[in-house]
């Protein structure tokens, strides 16, 4: 009996808590559909219901700075998973394929690179990019970007080459096969996963960046999308806040962001914590 | 993940350059946006390099005088202090919930569990500008949902309580946010961790008498000990680099120096007062610190690799 009612109450606690920590996503998506005359009222209204508009995405968006800074992270980020595939790929193989002398120096000099805090660097990066004229560029921030996401993908990826059986590849080479050719036709197709979860990796990290965006990227025509964000909170301070709006433009933000973040969650769980969690 | 599978690496049997070859994409990446600025950094923290070296100025070789400047900067060791403080009470608190939590998902229902794990991750997937947006929203002074709820309490006044107008509240805020953000990625690794725990070893335990006590300290937290002391690390790395979130919510706030911790300290001496010197030797000390902190989490992964 007592055993039952525990049960009952830490379910009941379980929901509490799914609430409350699901509550400011959905607080979000519930404001970026009232209208702001009504937001403003004293009693928060809990459900769009009858109030339910659309109105503050387009107001959103109007302010002519969206598609430019939308064009910004699209290509930056395009640029940044496009790179960091291949440069990790290849270094992925490398580590998992082969002992050669330096590969422990170099796995080492990645797990510690993963660590820096951008804090610790960005002025460092800054006058780089500024001495060189990359300053709101994408190529700039693109550049930091890479190396910054490098190290990670490379030690997803080489877990997933690593997964795949050398001996397949030398059965193939029995059969004939040559090295590349083995490597091509039998582990490459087994990858794919890996490969894609690399790359949503990517895409998150550098569709989500704020810190670097900052420093490399103070023009107002050069801005991504968390920069443009960071324009109605700016905004904030000096007036009347459309908070309507300002939450249609998280959600735009956000959700693309979710979605893919969804697809790749288990990978990088056990990527971070390694054979702590034996999968 | 497939990290107990032997795997195996072919055996250095002709292998010549070409394990060189495949590594030299990345390593040229890294060397372009760390190891230059890395390099730079260093040599400017030794250097006077102010306004005038912007204007073409050679900058001056100045020792340690940057550090020593820092030694005796009071504002420095405020912010330093802060950011440890802070750090360290967000870390432990993201860490301690997440364990609590992780705990729960495994005594609850399967029901309960996905409906708990799908809020969770919809937390976690909440882009760092978003989410902040959001809280300052919710913590906002005239119309935020927090005043409102905590005003309806009995014998509570937060009727247009400014939360970011004074330094305790604002970090309470930045805590508050940044656990909500951590707290999912701890509670699905310690849940990872405990789904390991055999329900046949648990019963035995039962059995053999130990109560529910016992059995987590010895049972449940041997098992579990090498994801709790991974995260916490990590968590403590990752709170030490929250510029993004302090930077919005001081957008929304405060502009004073008083709401500073390292990060938005270094990019005020940097971008905005010109110091690189003082700037690069800040920022070094926050390398040191975070290099000091990663070096037993870097050491755990470099053993787990040599064992595949």
């Amino acid at each position: 009996m007592t055993i039952k009612l525990g049960r009952v109450l830490l379910t009941v606690l379980a929901i509490v808590l799914s609430i409350v920590w699901a509550f400011p996503v959905y607080w979000m998506v519930n404001s970026a559909f009232i209208s702001n005359a009504v937001l403003q009222q004293f009693t928060p209204h809990f459900f769009p219901g009858e109030d339910f508009t659309t109105s503050n995405f387009a107001g959103a968006i109007s302010d002519g700075s969206f598609f430019g800074a939308l064009g910004m992270s699209v290509s930056i980020t395009l640029i940044v998973v496009f790179f960091c595939l291949i440069f990790a790929f290849l270094g992925a193989v490398a580590i998992s394929r082969f002992k050669f002398r330096g590969r422990k120096t170099f796995v080492l000099a990645l797990l510690l690179i993963q660590m820096l805090p951008a804090e610790g660097l960005f002025i460092a990066q800054y006058k780089m990019m500024s001495s060189v004229g990359l300053l709101n560029s994408i190529v700039g921030v693109s550049v930091i970007y890479i190396a910054a996401v490098i190290p990670f993908t490379i030690w997803m990826l080489r877990g997933f080459v690593a997964g795949v059986p050398a001996e397949l590849e030398e059965a193939a080479m029995v059969d004939g096969l040559s090295r590349f050719q083995a490597f091509m036709r039998i582990t490459f197709p087994l990858l794919a996963p890996g490969l894609v979860a690399s790359g949503v990796y990517a895409f998150l990290q550098a569709w989500n960046e704020f810190t670097v965006a900052v420093v490399l990227l103070p023009a107002e025509a050069a801005q991504t999308l968390p920069l443009w964000l960071r324009g109605f909170v700016q905004a904030s301070a000096t007036r009347e806040t459309d908070w309507g709006q300002v939450m249609a433009a998280s959600t735009i933000v956000a959700v693309p962001v979710i979605i893919f973040f969804l697809l790749v969650q288990g990978r990088m769980t056990s990527g971070i914590v390694g054979g702590a969690v034996k999968g | 993940m497939s990290t107990n599978t032997s795997g195996g690496r072919i055996a250095p049997r002709r292998t010549g350059g070409i394990p060189y070859y495949l590594i030299v994409p990345a390593v040229i990446a890294l060397l372009l946006g760390l190891g230059y600025p890395l390099v730079w950094q260093f040599i400017t923290a030794f250097q006077d390099y102010g306004l005038a070296q912007q204007f073409g100025k050679p900058p001056e070789w100045v020792g340690f005088d940057n550090f020593a400047n820092l030694v005796w900067d009071g504002e420095f060791w405020a912010v330093l202090g802060r950011s440890l403080l802070f750090c360290v009470v967000t870390a432990f608190s993201t860490v301690v919930i997440g364990v609590l939590l992780a705990l729960l998902m495994n005594a609850v229902g399967k029901a309960a569990r996905l409906i708990l794990q799908i809020s969770m991750l919809l937390a976690w997937a909440m882009p760092v500008a978003a989410a902040t947006t959001v809280f300052i929203w919710l913590f906002d002074r005239r119309r935020g949902v927090v005043n409102y709820l905590l005003d309806m309490l009995p014998g509570v006044d937060m009727n247009r309580y400014d939360w970011l107008g004074n330094p305790l509240t604002f970090f309470m805020v930045a805590s508050i946010l940044i656990v909500w953000m951590s707290v999912p990625f701890v509670a699905f690794a310690v849940y990872a961790g405990l789904t390991q725990v055999s329900d046949e070893v648990m019963e035995a335990a039962q059995i053999d008498g130990a109560n529910a006590w016992q059995r987590f300290w010895r049972i449940i937290g041997p098992i579990i000990r090498p994801v709790l002391s991974i995260v916490l690390l990590l968590q403590l790395i990752w709170d030490l680099r929250v510029f993004a979130q302090i930077t919005l919510l001081k957008d929304a706030g405060s502009k004073s120096g008083d709401f500073d911790l390292l990060g938005t300290y270094i990019y005020k001496l940097g971008a905005s007062a010109n110091d690189f010197g003082m700037a690069s030797a800040v920022s070094i000390v926050v390398l040191i610190i975070t290099l000091a902190i990663s070096w037993v989490y870097v050491r755990d992964l470099i053993k787990e690799d040599e064992g595949r």
